[in-house]
């Protein structure tokens, strides 16, 4: 194996990047797994469908200026199944999970939506439940649902509830948090344990017959983030790693920025049982969904005092510094093994886990 | 994990390695590890770039999935597009391309396709929903057939009348003694599949050093295992030994499970002949039910296409299984045929040598 | 898929002689243990594969397969700490 054929390889990949599969003509669960399916679907036909340039920088926000003022907006739908779950429930995922996303780029929360899809014959305490679990959330984040809408569909049609949550927010302090900005030697830190979400769905859906005490890891990082911001003038950027797990969220970071990304293993925090559970069903923590998890990236004389902000919140206290961005090779993530070995992490192919967020 | 983590210890790993290094010679040496779980591993932990340079370690046809040709797979979703059907199927088979599109795609275009962890679990679903016809889809070597035929007497007994298995077992042996008898390799000494040994035992493999002088050398799969199975190799030749041994006493007794062996041979019988993706025919290298579970047998309940579907031109998985190229010696690794958009099963199985080198071991040894 | 990897016996399930409970690392789950009927109870670790128990663990020939290697481990620590010294006389 040598670097031509290496080269050769990664300019095909550069190349086929925003084509979508030749064989593909229906939508399929693939593409709803946050991996290289949903990349290609959302470069491949979302974006030139829609064409503008704002939608093209693919953030998990969208910036808009509006009399001085930097606002941002994002959307998110949640299709969790199953709706109720160890450590929460549809509504407060879809609270937490539309924060994370104003929180990490840089984003003060003005207010959400909720838009909510029923499907004919769901009991109305369950949908009571999840609506006062979101409002609990939002109360806990100082931010409220403050418009939304409600829809009906036939029995089937729907599998319970679907909701869509829009988040509106602010920058306050003035950051230009962009993946495009991480550099040779920046450090990259993760809040806690990782893959917790994906292993508490998969127990809670009961179809591989596991039975665990894992919880969904579901909850804001706006406070870490937002302490992050204040006291650290040049963080690069921050990421909540969701669908993919976290070697995907590294992945969109390597491709933006052109960097590598060298992870090392044993810095990786991953809890006993979830570590059990992905070695019982062949899966890698490193691509396991996460909710409530921050991933930042920041200059390598900065790492320290990041880990220390971290470490200081409730939410933060096993964060680690796990990964560093290299020069070469170019857009590549790896994993350096606790044996001194190497193997590459790749964006997510395929779909392990159906509707886990 | 308790029996895991201690078979990864760094430290006894750097050690094994010096042991290695010292051992090896200066001349090149190729080691088949048989089993695609052992590829796995190799490429998971890095260990391929560790090992000295003088020495291959050359992948082996063992993936079941690998070895599953195109027309058995068109078989497979022709049954799970018949309407009412439970179709289900470990995790590895679901996106494993077809002649025209994998389960996943028939699962996207409306068929009923189920991951399970056991075939115990495609027995709950048939006796949940007496109503619909359930199919298993029964792959792997000898390591499996067992649950398999567990999961089978298991339905007899019960009466099921709505669960069938469409049986694609195949058996090691015939596969390592086409390669021994491939006039393309020559190969110094294998590492022996830890798993298809706890049910079959070390008898079968005796064959290897007696009628084709090279050791064997049956390894667990994590790295001290798979290290210490080198170590060995090495140690016979210098010793000028040849024999089968056992690295992975903790597991693998040498008269395997006798109790696994005699529920196979209880329900299923080997088949005269089976196509092996790039291997082509082979005698008595593959398992169907016995008769007298004709009612259980999918291909006896399901019209099936039964083609035989010649692999893409550009397809030279055949070579790749069976040794002969390195994954990145084939025309289209890396550009036509990649994980997403894979030509040949080597690329699609999680445990396939192409999968395992482009997604984990492509670096090699440049970082 | 081909994954078989070491599970602790928990308990036999009652009035079911095939099944068992077992765990790795916290996570739990009913494994078949027909294959190895009679020999295997509570406290013993087992092989498991696709919901089957495969083998019993020596864990006896575990321990002597780890302390082989930690004497490999250690004679090397030897020789590296011989080196070290080599060099510092240098």
């Amino acid at each position: 194996m040598n670097e031509p054929l290496l080269e050769r390889i990664e300019r095909v990949r550069q190349a086929q990047r925003g084509k979508y599969y030749l064989n593909d003509t229906v939508v399929s669960m693939a593409h709803g797994s946050g991996g290289k399916s949903s990349q290609a679907l959302i470069e491949g036909l979302v974006v030139p469908a829609l064409h503008n340039p704002e939608l093209a920088r693919l953030e998990d926000c969208a910036r808009l200026q509006a009399g001085g003022q930097r606002l941002v907006v994002t959307t998110d739908s949640y299709v969790i199944d199953p709706i109720f779950f160890p450590g929460g429930d549809i509504g407060s995922l879809a609270v937490h999970g539309t924060l994370n996303d104003l929180a990490t780029s840089g984003a003060e929360p003005l207010g959400l939506t909720l838009a909510m899809i029923l499907e004919e014959g769901f009991p109305l305490d369950s949908l009571r439940r999840i609506l006062e679990s979101a409002g609990e959330a939002c109360r806990r984040a100082g931010v409220s649902i403050v418009t939304g809408d409600t829809k009906v569909v036939g029995r089937g049609k729907c599998d319970q509830i679907f909701l869509t949550t829009t988040g509106v927010g602010w920058i306050r302090v003035s950051h230009q948090l962009s993946m495009d900005s991480v550099q040779p030697g920046d450090r990259i830190l993760i809040s806690g344990p990782v893959g917790d979400h994906g292993v508490a769905i998969m127990g809670a859906r009961g179809d591989m017959g596991l039975e665990l005490d894992v919880l969904s890891d579901s909850a804001p990082v706006s406070s870490m983030a937002r302490r992050l911001l204040e006291e650290i003038a040049s963080v690069r950027c921050l990421k909540d790693p969701t669908r993919g797990g976290v070697a995907t969220a590294l992945n969109e970071i390597a491709q933006k920025s052109g960097c590598a990304i060298a992870v090392e293993e044993g810095q990786v925090p991953v809890r006993a049982e979830v570590r059990g559970a992905c070695e019982l069903l062949g899966l890698d923590p490193l691509y396991v969904a996460n909710e409530g998890r921050l991933l930042a990236v920041v200059p390598e004389a900065f790492a320290q005092q990041a880990l220390e902000i971290l470490q200081a919140d409730e939410a933060g206290r096993e964060a680690r510094i796990f990964a560093t961005a290299l020069a070469e090779p170019v857009g590549t993530v790896y994993l350096r093994t606790s044996l001194g070995g190497t193997r590459v992490l790749d964006m997510l192919a395929g779909a392990p886990l159906p509707r886990i967020c | 994990m308790k029996w895991i983590e201690e078979f990864r210890d760094p430290a006894l790993a750097r050690s094994l390695l010096h042991q290695i290094e010292r051992r090896v010679g200066s001349r090149p040496l190729k080691f088949m590890e048989v089993c695609g779980g052992h590829t796995h591993a190799i490429y998971r932990h890095g260990l391929e770039q560790l090992l000295p340079d003088v020495m291959d370690l050359v992948h082996g046809p063992g993936c079941p999935v690998c070895v599953i040709p195109m027309g058995r797979v068109d078989d497979a979703i022709a049954i799970a597009r018949q309407s009412g059907v439970i179709f289900t199927s470990y995790g590895d088979m679901l996106a494993v391309p077809g002649s025209r599109g994998s389960l996943l795609s028939a699962k996207a275009e409306g068929a009923d396709v189920r991951v399970v962890y056991s075939p115990l679990d495609a027995l709950r679903i048939a006796r949940n929903q007496p109503d619909r016809p359930v199919v298993f889809l029964a792959i792997g070597f000898e390591t499996t057939a067992p649950a398999t035929a567990i999961a089978l007497l298991e339905a007899r007994r019960l009466g099921l009348k709505n669960l069938s298995f469409f049986c694609n077992h195949v058996t090691i042996i015939p596969a390592v003694k086409a390669i021994l008898d491939s006039p393309e390799l020559s190969l110094d000494g294998f590492i022996g599949p830890g798993h298809v040994t706890t049910v079959i035992g070390l008898r079968p493999f005796e064959f290897i050093p007696q009628r084709y002088a090279r050791p064997v050398v049956v390894a667990g799969f994590e790295p001290l295992d798979i290290l210490q199975a080198i170590l060995m190799l090495l140690e016979q030749r210098e010793q000028g030994r040849c024999e089968v041994e056992n690295q992975y006493g903790r597991v693998v007794r040498s008269e395997g499970n006798p109790r696994a062996l005699e529920v196979m041979a209880e329900t299923m019988e080997l088949r005269p002949f089976f196509e092996w993706r790039g291997l082509g025919f082979i005698n008595h290298s593959a398992l169907r039910l016995r008769p007298e579970f004709a009612d259980w047998d999918a291909e006896k309940l399901y019209s099936i296409p039964g083609v035989q579907v010649a692999d893409p031109k550009a397809c030279q998985c055949g070579e790749v299984l069976k040794g002969v190229l390195k994954p990145y010696q084939c025309k289209v690794f890396g550009t036509a045929c990649k994980p997403e958009t894979p030509i040949g099963t080597c690329m699609v199985s999680p445990e396939g040598a192409c999968a395992a080198y482009y997604s984990y071991g492509r670096l090699g040894k440049l970082v | 898929m081909c994954l078989a990897i070491p599970a602790k016996i928990l308990e036999l399930v009652p009035d079911c002689e095939d099944l068992a409970r077992v765990e790795v690392s916290g996570v739990r789950r009913q494994i078949h243990v027909g294959l190895l009927s009679g020999e295997v109870g509570p406290g013993d670790w087992v092989l498991i594969h696709v919901g089957f128990a495969l083998s019993k663990i020596d864990e006896a020939e575990a321990r002597r397969t780890l302390d082989y290697l930690e004497t490999l481990g250690q004679a090397y620590r030897e020789e590296l700490a011989a080196l070290g010294e080599e060099h510092e006389v240098d």
